[in-house]
């Protein structure tokens, strides 16, 4: 992994952590609505670093939640309970290690809900305390903005990263491993808020961001027309709550919507969602005069906003970088990586013990290298 | 034997240390988090009789009822250190302790639920009568004899409990919690007879399970999706 490389050189290598290389990590994600597990193996040899993903396993309680139409904190906690003795179970045998070989622990420790976190948490803290092992708590965005890292073709540092998610819409310098500047972000809903609250009004059953974009695919280009917020506000800040009130009216007007209809308001609320997406992401990159852009975030896996991303930064010159699709969405291989990476630059290593979850956790606050 | 025991059902929580029957009980301190304390209070009572987590031969933790956030703290813990070294691991009862705890024979342990309610369970010899509840103090169901010992801040919270406990009742012990010193001393043996639970089936004992309502039974009430 470049990466690693680069930042073993600027960190004058493996930060004191003692032990012969490779090491092995294992992430713990809890902070929502889906638990994972994975092992991550640091390189073999210093200096060419290459490490990998060893092991990954997820549960995802959305179907759980669905009968509720939205996340249940406390049953979302309650589910993690029973997850993630088994997810462990599976990492272990599938990658042939055994929790002797673990050389740290790390799991999220925030933002997300206050209950679910606990769950991983506590479940990780008495591990470690058991096996003697060092813990790395992570911030949870950290894991999807180095994401792409576990890409075939992973981009190297610095690079803007835009995440998007059902719960953040931000763009970011990331300039090194914990140094991430803010450039812009959303004033009120996440866009995979918006789009989940946009399928909600359009019929579409939760969660319904993923079918909205895929009934958007049938639509008609054009037919509705939606506004573009904050599309030249000169800043790159996002507001997505009025695109959601427009489709509101938009449906109103309509009336009864046929299957064409809805497909074609699905068309528009997409549109309008990349093109501010796109034109943003462009303008961040340009204004830093990186030439990466890394997507993250379930949002991430939208198919259009690919597309065009794509086409404008090849006009750009600009390279972009997705994660693997299965890490679009929350999963415990991002932050088994991004605790491997945290680990080697000596970040946010802690003794087992005494924890504290951080359900709101801005991410321009964590600690830098 | 060497066991461990961990109780976070209410605050402050508390864990104990059994050795061959000697019980070493600490209280987790008062006004942190049993998150931050739990661990490092345990660690430090191993290491005071030189003892570390591989010299355990059992792990132990107070299934609830009680703060849901509080069980699962207890729960995560030991699930992992007993994941961890592959050491046997049980869950008690929280109550269960409770009412070893008071010394009765007979005994009404109520804990106080929040939210105007307390979780109940009846206890003969050691053996719960029924299934442990959640009751508004005032429909809480009354034992046909009298003679019994009630504990648990449940009788603080609610005095109309104690107004309704009061004919079948002689001896009253608030001050009575959660307790790992006695989650230890019902683990002890149970786990010396080789009982255990696989930790991917830990779980707490919520009693309280109806937490939300499905939009089915939203909109069945007149309510919004």
């Amino acid at each position: 992994m470049q990466l690693l490389a680069s930042w073993q050189k600027a960190s004058g290598g493996l930060s004191g952590c003692g032990k012969m290389l490779p090491m092995l990590i294992l992430g713990i994600e809890s902070s929502c609505d889906e638990t994972g597990v994975a092992l991550y193996e640091t390189g073999a040899v210093a200096g060419n670093p290459a490490g990998r993903l060893l092991s990954h396993a997820l549960y995802s309680q959305v179907q759980m939640h669905q009968a509720y139409g939205g996340v249940v904190p406390e049953l979302a906690s309650r589910d993690h309970v029973r997850r993630t003795v088994p997810l462990l179970r599976k990492v272990l045998a599938e990658s042939g290690k055994s929790l002797a070989d673990v050389d740290a622990i790390a799991y999220t420790q925030g933002p997300g809900l206050a209950g679910a976190l606990l769950v991983g948490s506590a479940f990780a803290e008495g591990l470690a305390a058991s096996l003697g092992l060092p813990v790395v708590p992570l911030h949870h965005l950290e894991g999807h903005l180095l994401s792409p890292l576990l890409s075939a073709r992973p981009p190297v540092i610095p690079f803007v990263a835009l995440l998007v998610s059902g719960g953040h819409s931000q763009l970011m310098r990331v300039s090194g491993i914990g140094r991430y500047e803010l450039l812009g972000e959303t004033l009120d809903d996440a866009a995979g808020e918006a789009f989940d609250k946009t399928a909600k009004l359009l019929g579409l059953p939760y969660p319904g961001g993923a079918a909205l974009s895929e009934l958007a695919e049938r639509g008609r280009p054009g037919v509705v027309s939606l506004p573009r917020p904050m599309l030249n506000s000169g800043d790159l800040n996002f507001s997505f709550s009025g695109l959601k009130t427009a489709v509101l009216v938009k449906v109103q007007e309509l009336g009864g919507l046929d299957d064409q209809q809805r497909a074609d308001v699905a068309r528009a609320f997409q549109d309008a969602i990349v093109e501010v997406l796109v034109k943003k992401s462009m303008r961040a990159v340009k204004a830093t005069g990186f030439r990466q852009l890394v997507v993250a975030g379930g949002v991430g896996a939208n198919r259009e906003l690919r597309r065009q991303l794509d086409a404008k930064a090849a006009k750009a010159g600009v390279e972009v970088f997705y994660p693997e699709f299965e890490f679009c969405t929350d999963n415990g291989a991002m932050i088994a990586l991004a605790g491997a990476l945290r680990f080697q630059a000596g970040l946010s290593i802690k003794p087992a013990g005494s924890f504290a979850v951080r359900p709101r956790w801005p991410l321009a606050d964590l600690q830098g290298a | 034997m060497k066991i461990l025991a961990l109780e976070t059902a209410s605050d402050p929580g508390s864990i104990a240390l059994w050795q061959d029957g000697n019980v070493i009980a600490r209280s987790c301190p008062d006004g942190q988090s049993n998150s931050a304390t739990l661990l490092p209070v345990a660690e430090a009572t191993l290491k005071e009789a030189g003892l570390g987590f591989a010299d355990l031969d059992g792990i132990a933790f107070g299934m609830g009822p009680g703060s849901f956030t509080g069980l699962r703290v207890s729960c995560g813990v030991a699930q992992g250190l007993s994941v961890a070294r592959d050491v046997p691991l049980i869950g008690i009862g929280t109550l269960e302790a409770m009412a070893l705890a008071s010394g009765g024979e007979r005994v009404i342990v109520a804990l106080d639920a929040r939210m105007g309610e307390v979780y109940v369970g009846v206890f003969e010899h050691g053996e719960l009568r029924g299934e442990i509840g959640v009751y508004a103090p005032e429909s809480v169901p009354l034992p046909e004899t009298g003679g019994w010992l009630a504990c648990g801040n449940g009788l603080a919270a609610y005095p109309v409990l104690r107004e309704r406990l009061a004919p079948v009742v002689d001896v009253w012990k608030p001050e009575i919690m959660p307790d790992a010193a006695f989650v230890v001393r019902l683990a002890a043996p149970r786990l010396a007879r080789g009982e255990q639970i696989d930790p991917a089936d830990a779980a707490p004992l919520y009693v309280r399970n109806k937490v939300a309502k499905t939009v089915a039974e939203r909109l069945a009430e007149g309510g919004k999706a």
